[in-house]
């Protein structure tokens, strides 16, 4: 099943057969003090960096979050991703929980985006569903209803299968379009919840075979040596049969851990991938 | 054991969260006449506090944090009872909740853990905390402070609904208000008028007992 993003001048096709589709998670300001003052001061030349840094790194992605408190959160999500489209072509994951924030920067994105994210609550369904359909956008699926984040996978498969059903049948979404958050919690406050999280994939893949993304940093909050963390964690996500992560597209040792994951899963013919960015460092 | 290697002993153990060690020690204190008092403030409550300062050093993890936290919670189960006879029962009364909307819970169940390592008497509502169900949880449990977590945009705006809430009841002068979670700021916990605010459980406990020691000063003075 492909997943297809959409710039005005550029195409990222997420699936099980394509490289790991690494969305850049940085250009947000929840816990960036600094950047919360400049966005409040109306300064957004942060996000330049942002977006070279993580381009640098090897996004395919870059999900944009303006989400802060006391900010006019649907203008500046608006401005950010107008800016984010004047630096790169890489498709957008528009990231909010303020619905009219997603709708104004649907309204602002030029191309196909993915809206992250909807929950499996009746009635953020009915208010995003909408809007998901209406700009002909992809949409992150979070398999937590009005009662509990479930950790019991058969639940999170459960509350999946509601929300493709009400997006499929509900508001014609294609199936493809469904991206699904098998939900990645904090290893340092349980170290049982990350298994729970790898099975939810696996039963997600076996099920429905749809596209799935995560929050790959959750997994190692609070723990010493993130990097290491990540870099274990999604190879292992990716054998089961994630296809995407929102992540720390910084950090060499998780992404060189996703390209060689790409190249021995099958997904990276040849592995040219992975032996021109060997040469392309050589050469640096 | 004499009564000072107790108290070194149970230090060391409650920081690298040895909870059988901990029980055993604090059941040998007590056998040897220490009071519940001594070997609270003079062994576990600092022992925690060091583990709170090592955590914001940046020296200690989530997990230590956790099982020191646990550790200490299990002295407490013993202690309790037999502080509740000298009067000393608990540092405070906290009622928390994840409010309404918002179904997040791992963050507030740290800063939980944390408190009541710290000889608080947590009362967890749970989450998706309705206005109403704070109010009832504070008239019931009469709590010296209430927290209130939100972990999304969108749901942080509970906690003036909640403080209106209080106002309404007649009760807001009578708990403190903390508010905490991922997109919250010191500045936005000023806006919407809680008298307190912490980034993380470590800090949240010390901000706790300041507040807690403030009022207290306050009503005395």
């Amino acid at each position: 099943m492909h997943t297809v993003l959409r710039s005005p001048t550029a195409e990222v096709i997420i699936g099980d057969d394509q490289p790991f589709c690494v969305i850049g998670e940085r250009i947000n300001p929840t816990g960036r003090r600094l950047f919360q003052e400049q966005l409040r001061a109306g300064d957004l030349s942060r996000i330049e960096v942002d977006v070279a840094e993580q381009l640098a790194g090897g996004a395919m992605v870059f999900d944009v979050n303006m989400g802060m408190p006391l900010a006019d959160e649907a203008e500046l999500l608006a401005a950010a991703i107008r800016l984010v489209q004047t630096q790169s072509d890489r498709p957008l994951c528009i990231d909010s929980s303020v619905v009219e924030a997603l709708d104004a920067g649907l309204a602002a994105y030029d191309g196909k985006a993915l809206v992250n994210s909807v929950t499996a609550e009746d009635e953020r369904l009915d208010a995003i569903l909408p809007l998901v359909k209406r700009y002909g956008a992809a949409v992150i699926g979070l398999p937590n209803d009005e009662n509990e984040i479930p950790e019991d996978p058969a639940r999170r498969v459960e509350l999946t299968r509601k929300i493709i059903h009400v997006a499929t049948e509900r508001y014609g979404i294609p199936i493809e379009d469904i991206v699904i958050d098998p939900l990645a919690m904090p290893i340092g406050a349980d170290t049982s919840l990350v298994v729970k999280t790898l099975d939810t994939i696996s039963m997600i893949k076996e099920e429905f075979g749809v596209n799935m993304t995560l929050g790959a940093s959750n997994v190692s909050f609070g723990m010493p040596q993130r990097h290491a963390i990540g870099a274990a964690f999604l190879p292992m996500a990716m054998a089961r049969g994630l296809t995407s992560a929102i992540m720390d597209a910084r950090a060499s040792q998780i992404v060189d851990a996703v390209k060689a994951a790409d190249l021995l899963l099958g997904n990276d013919a040849w592995g040219a991938n992975w032996i021109s960015t060997f040469r392309a460092r050589q050469g640096a | 054991m004499t009564p000072d290697e107790i108290l070194k002993e149970l230090y060391d153990q409650t920081m690298v969260g040895n909870a059988p060690r901990v029980l055993e020690l604090t059941r040998t204190g007590l056998a040897a006449g220490m009071t519940p008092d001594t070997l609270l403030y003079d062994s576990l409550i600092p022992s925690l506090e060091e583990v709170g300062a090592r955590f914001e050093r940046g020296d200690f993890f989530v997990p230590e944090m956790l099982i020191a936290g646990k550790a200490m919670a299990g002295a407490l189960e013993v202690l309790r009872p037999l502080l509740a006879e000298t009067g000393a029962a608990t540092v405070g009364t906290f009622v928390m909740g994840t409010v309404k909307g918002d179904v997040h819970d791992i963050g507030k169940n740290l800063v939980n853990i944390m408190l009541e390592g710290a000889g608080f008497h947590v009362i967890d509502l749970g989450v998706q905390v309705s206005p109403e169900k704070f109010i009832d949880a504070i008239r019931e449990h009469k709590p010296d402070i209430v927290g209130f977590s939100a972990f999304l945009t969108t749901t942080m705006p509970m906690f003036k609904a909640n403080i209106n809430a209080l106002e309404k009841a007649g009760l807001r002068d009578q708990v403190i208000v903390m508010v905490g979670g991922a997109p919250v700021t010191q500045q936005y916990a000023d806006a919407v008028g809680a008298d307190g605010y912490a980034a993380d459980a470590s800090a949240a406990v010390k901000r706790a007992k300041d507040l807690l020691q403030q009022r207290r000063v306050l009503a005395n003075a």
